[in-house]
């Protein structure tokens, strides 16, 4: 069975997770449609011949997963029923994304077929790639040494980002500074 | 061309969720489907039919590999996209803790 058909089933089983991930109305299963839709990105990379993106793919799921399941996970929240403003402008949206679905179909067509790569560029990296850098992962060896200053642009990408997590995480609230500074006085 | 449409779908979608969601969560779950749709129709533009990964191994003869480039972009692009979605779910419980609620609507009304 060529590539193309294992492709098309995940994609679809994918489409479908994430419709019903964004539909369902408990937390705990729509995050878990959420895992299936990272674990079917996972097991496309290994069909695309791509082995190191499917471990980080896979490393990333589950703590993506770890990290959504210990934030909402207890938080009541009451759902409100959706008023009629707002089904009148999801109707909208889909018919808006519907249409430039449509237009997009022969934008599409004007892309080489599928098996054929768009980019030509790397033909360079594959033929002297271990010639000049001696790493035998042509991948690591694009990361590492022919774009190390990309990578150390993303790198400082995120470790601002983690950075800003944490202090978002660690500013007290004011109402919560006020109890208890109330409760200290009272003390 | 059906998997670039398809993966295209799964884009839209996200999309859908983004526009049209009220509840935070749900928001940060859709942008979490628009990130996985990006890197897969990256990686879907470098496959070469009958291809390897490009991997070098001793003892293997030569064949055509698929495009390592794609690939690396997208490696450092995952990891990013776990920094970011630590950073919103950070704000999104911040806000519920001043909030006490996830829908958008009623956070921009309770101003201050």
């Amino acid at each position: 069975m060529p590539v193309e058909y294992w492709l098309i089933f995940i994609l679809i089983v994918m489409i479908i997770a994430s419709i019903a991930a964004l539909e369902m109305d408990d937390i705990l299963s729509s995050i878990v449609a959420i895992g299936i839709v990272g674990l079917g990105v996972s097991l496309s990379f290994l069909f695309l011949q791509a082995p190191d993106l499917a471990i980080v793919q896979f490393l990333f799921e589950i703590f993506a997963l770890i990290i959504l399941v210990k934030a909402f996970l207890g938080k009541d929240y009451h759902k409100q029923a959706p008023s009629r403003i707002n089904k009148i402008l999801a109707g909208l949206t889909i018919i808006t994304l519907t249409a430039i679905f449509i237009f997009s179909v022969s934008v599409f067509e004007l892309l080489p077929p599928f098996g054929e790569p768009l980019m030509t560029t790397a033909q360079y990296y594959l033929d002297n790639g271990a010639k000049d850098t001696g790493a035998a992962n042509l991948v690591s060896s694009i990361i590492l040494d022919y774009r190390a200053y990309d990578t150390l642009g993303e790198i400082t990408v995120l470790f601002t980002a983690i950075l800003g997590a944490f202090t978002i995480l660690r500013i007290k609230s004011k109402s919560k500074k006020e109890n208890s500074e109330l409760s200290n006085a009272t003390k | 061309m059906i998997v670039y449409l398809l993966c295209f779908i799964l884009l839209l979608v996200g999309l859908y969720g983004v526009l049209t969601k009220r509840d935070l969560i749900k928001i940060i779950l859709s942008i979490g489907i628009l990130g996985y749709a990006v890197n897969l129709l990256l990686i879907l533009f470098a496959y070469r039919n009958n291809s390897i990964y490009p991997i070098l191994s001793k003892g293997k003869e030569i064949s055509p590999m698929v495009d390592p480039l794609p690939q690396a972009l997208v490696l450092t692009s995952i990891v990013i996209e776990l920094g970011t979605t630590a950073m919103l779910v950070a704000l999104a419980v911040k806000l519920f803790e001043k909030y006490n609620t996830f829908d958008i609507t009623e956070i921009r009304r309770l101003k201050g």
